[in-house]
C-alpha cells in the first residue's frame, strides 16, 4: 500500500498498524488528506462513474415544497430507520421496541428510536392527573403534582440505558444470525433533564433507618423495583425531558426515573411513588428477573450496573462492503462504571488490536463513537471491538465469560432472553462477497 | 475595639445578612397521610408488612382461576401456555437446557406471589381481584407446587411463612455493598 505524506508536516503513517489492514486512527484527524493514499485503486473507477451521469436539477430545486410542518418527522426516503417490535399486536406479555442501531449515528439516540421494554403497552398519562408520593421512612411524605415537579432547579445529563437483557442472543450455543438491532438493540442514549432524586429526599427528610428506596410506575402491572438508597444521593434523576422535549410515552411520559448506568428495568418509568424502606421488597423483577443464574445452580442477585460493553454498528449485518478499499469501521461503546478509557478494534478475529480514536466528548455513563480507519483486502476478515472503562474493567472475550456463567445450552430465538447482563466481545465476520454477519470468534 | 473584635464583628453582621437573605429551599411538595397513600401501598415485602386482612385456599382459588380466564395465558393448572408455566421447573444447574426460572423451582418468596397477581394480575384488568381472591389465587398457585397444603389457609398471617424451597438460592452479586 503506497502512503503519501501530508502537507506541511508528517502524515500519520498508513501502513497497518494491525492485522487485516488496520490503520492508524490518527489519520482520522485533521484535514483527510493523509487518507487520500488509502484510496487506491478504488479512485479512478469512482471518478468514471461521477462522469457516465451528467448532474441535473432535481424536482426540489425548481418548485416550491410543502408547507414546513409544525413538528418535524424525518425524511420519507428513511422510512426504513425504525425499531422493531417483538409484539406489535400487543398479546398479554411484555413489547419489546429495537433501536436500529446500524442506521444511525454519532451518540445520542433520536427519542421516538429510542428503546423499550414495556409490561402493558404504551401508558399514556394525562400529566394534570398524575401523581409522584415519595413516603416510607421519612419525616414527612409528600405528593407532588407534575407542576410542582417542573419547579425545582433541574440538571442536564447525556446517558444511556440498557436493559439488563440486552445482548442476551449472544449467549446462545450457535452465533444467531440477526442484526445490531435485534442483538444489541435495547440500549440507547439520551440527553435528560430532571430534578435530582436527592432534591426531594431532602424535602421529605431521610430516616436514617432507611437503606433502600422502592420506586413504581404507573402502568399496567404497576412495575415496582428496590434501588439502594446511595444511588439516589449519587446520581439517581427525576427525569421530565428527553432530547430537550418532554419524556417520550413509551420512555415514561411524564415521568421517569433515571439511574444512570444501571439496568434499564430499573430506571422505573412512569413513576408514580417512592417509598423508602430498610431492605428489598423482593419484587417479580429482582427475584425470578434480573437474577443471573449460576452454572452451580445459585443466582446472583443485586446485579445493578450495566458493565463495559461495545459494538460495532459500521459496518455491521445488512450494511455489506461495497468491495475493497478505505473503510471507517465505527461504533458505541459505554459502561455503567464511568467513562469509557479505552476501545480497541480486531480486523482478524481477536488475534491482533488497535486502538480506535474516541469522539469527544467522552462522557461518563453515555455512549461514545469509536472510529477506526481499515483499508479491506476483499480478503475474509473479522471485525471485533474491546472496550476498557475507567474502572479498568475489560469487556470479556466470549470464553471468559462462558468460563464465569456457564457454556450455553441452546439457540434461542432471538428475541428471547437465556443471560442478562451479557457484555460478551461482538464478532462480524466479512466475506470475501462482502457480506457482514454475526460469528463466534 | 481591637482589630480581632472588628473582625469577629464583621463576620457576625455578613452571618445576620446571609441569614436574612437566605433563600428558601425549594419545596413544592403537598404533605399527603398514610391512610391517603394507601390505595397505592401495595408493596409487600418478604415479613409481609402490609399484607390486607383477607384470606384465601387452594380450592377457591381453582374456581378464581377458572372464572378470571387465568389459563387462557398460563395453561391448565398452571402449565403454561402464551405466558409462562406457574408449575414445575426442574433443577437449576440442568447441563442439557436452559433451566427454567419458575414459582416452585426458583422464586425465593411467596409474599412476591401475592404482591405480583395484586399488582399486575390478570394482564387485561388488573387490581380488580379482591385481596381474599389474590390469596385464594396465591393457595392455589403454592399447592400446585406441593409448597404448601391442599387445604392450608393464605391469609397475612400464613403467608410470610412459607418457606419457598430455593429461599436460599440468592447471591448479592456486590456483598460489600448491598
Amino acid at each position: 500500500m503506497s502512503t503519501r505524506k501530508r502537507r506541511g508536516g508528517a502524515s500519520p503513517s498508513l501502513e497497518p498498524v494491525a492485522g487485516n489492514g488496520l490503520l492508524d486512527r490518527r489519520a482520522l484527524l485533521g484535514s483527510g488528506i493523509a487518507l487520500a493514499g488509502a484510496a487506491g485503486a478504488g479512485t479512478g473507477a469512482l471518478l468514471t462513474s461521477a462522469a457516465a451521469e451528467p448532474l441535473t436539477n432535481g424536482p426540489w430545486s425548481m418548485a416550491p415544497g410543502l408547507p414546513v410542518p409544525p413538528y418535524g418527522t424525518p425524511s420519507k426516503y428513511e422510512a426504513k430507520v425504525v425499531r422493531t417490535l417483538s409484539n406489535p399486536k400487543l398479546e398479554p406479555r411484555t413489547s419489546g421496541a429495537r433501536t436500529p442501531h446500524h442506521l444511525l449515528n454519532g451518540t445520542i439516540t433520536p427519542s421516538g428510536l429510542h428503546f423499550v421494554v414495556a409490561r402493558g403497552g404504551l401508558t399514556d398519562i394525562d400529566p394534570d392527573k398524575h401523581r409522584l408520593v415519595i413516603h416510607g421512612l421519612v419525616k414527612q411524605p409528600m405528593v407532588y403534582t407534575m407542576e410542582a415537579l417542573h419547579r425545582y432547579p433541574m440538571v442536564t445529563r447525556i446517558h444511556f440505558v440498557e436493559c439488563g437483557g440486552n445482548g442476551a442472543p449472544m449467549f446462545s450455543k450457535e452465533p444467531i444470525k440477526a442484526n445490531v438491532q435485534a442483538l444489541q438493540g435495547l440500549c440507547s442514549c439520551s440527553e435528560w433533564t430532571g430534578v435530582p432524586l436527592a432534591t426531594l429526599l431532602d424535602e421529605v427528610g431521610v430516616d436514617p433507618k432507611a437503606k433502600w428506596f422502592i420506586a413504581e410506575g404507573a402502568d399496567l402491572p404497576t412495575m415496582n423495583r428496590s434501588i439502594p438508597l446511595a444511588k439516589a444521593m449519587d446520581d439517581a434523576m427525576i427525569a421530565l425531558y428527553q432530547n430537550g422535549e418532554a419524556l417520550n410515552p413509551v420512555n415514561g411520559y411524564p415521568v421517569r426515573l433515571l439511574l444512570p448506568g444501571y439496568e434499564g428495568n430499573m430506571n422505573v418509568k412512569w413513576l408514580r411513588r417512592i417509598k423508602l424502606v430498610e431492605s428489598p421488597t423482593m419484587a417479580i423483577n429482582e427475584t425470578k428477573q434480573y437474577t443471573i443464574l449460576r452454572p452451580d445452580g445459585k443466582a446472583w442477585q443485586f446485579y445493578f450496573p450495566q458493565e463495559v460493553k461495545s459494538f460495532i454498528t459500521h459496518p455491521s449485518p445488512g450494511l455489506n462492503m461495497k468491495g475493497p478499499g478505505f473503510y471507517e469501521i465505527s461504533g458505541i461503546a459505554f459502561s455503567g462504571n464511568g467513562r469509557i478509557a479505552k476501545v480497541e478494534v480486531s480486523a482478524d478475529g481477536g488475534k491482533s488490536w488497535a486502538t480506535a480514536a474516541l469522539q469527544a466528548p467522552v462522557l461518563s455513563k453515555a455512549f461514545t463513537r469509536f472510529r477506526m480507519p481499515w483499508q479491506w483486502d476483499g480478503r475474509e476478515a473479522i471485525l471485533q471491538s474491546r472496550a476498557t472503562d475507567e474502572a479498568g474493567h475489560v469487556q470479556p472475550s466470549r470464553e471468559a465469560f462462558i468460563a464465569e456463567r456457564g457454556p450455553p445450552r441452546s439457540t434461542p430465538n432471538v428475541a428471547a432472553f437465556p443471560m442478562e447482563h451479557c457484555n460478551v466481545i461482538v464478532s462480524w465476520g466479512i466475506g470475501t462477497n462482502g457480506e457482514v454477519s454475526h460469528v463466534y470468534a | 475595639m481591637s482589630m480581632r473584635d472588628q473582625i469577629a464583628l464583621a463576620a457576625a453582621l455578613l452571618l445576620t445578612a446571609c441569614a436574612a437573605n437566605a433563600a428558601d429551599a425549594p419545596r413544592f411538595g403537598q404533605p399527603i397521610t398514610a391512610a391517603d397513600i394507601a390505595p397505592w401501598d401495595i408493596s409487600i415485602p418478604p415479613d409481609g408488612t402490609g399484607l390486607p386482612p383477607g384470606s384465601g385456599t387452594a380450592s377457591q382459588g381453582e374456581k378464581v382461576y377458572a372464572e378470571r380466564g387465568c389459563g387462557a395465558c398460563h395453561g391448565e393448572k398452571g402449565a403454561g401456555g402464551m405466558s409462562g408455566p406457574l408449575v414445575g421447573g426442574g433443577p437449576l444447574d440442568a447441563k442439557d437446557r436452559e433451566p427454567q426460572k419458575l414459582i416452585g423451582n426458583y422464586w425465593p418468596y411467596a409474599t412476591t406471589v401475592f404482591d405480583f397477581t395484586r399488582r399486575a394480575m390478570p394482564w387485561q384488568s388488573p387490581k380488580t381481584l379482591t385481596d381474599s381472591e389474590v390469596y385464594a389465587l396465591t393457595a392455589y398457585i403454592l399447592a400446585l407446587n406441593k409448597i404448601i397444603g391442599e387445604t392450608d389457609v393464605m391469609d397475612a398471617q400464613t403467608l410470610p411463612k412459607v418457606k419457598m424451597p430455593n429461599r436460599d438460592g440468592f447471591i448479592s452479586k456486590y456483598p460489600e455493598k448491598y
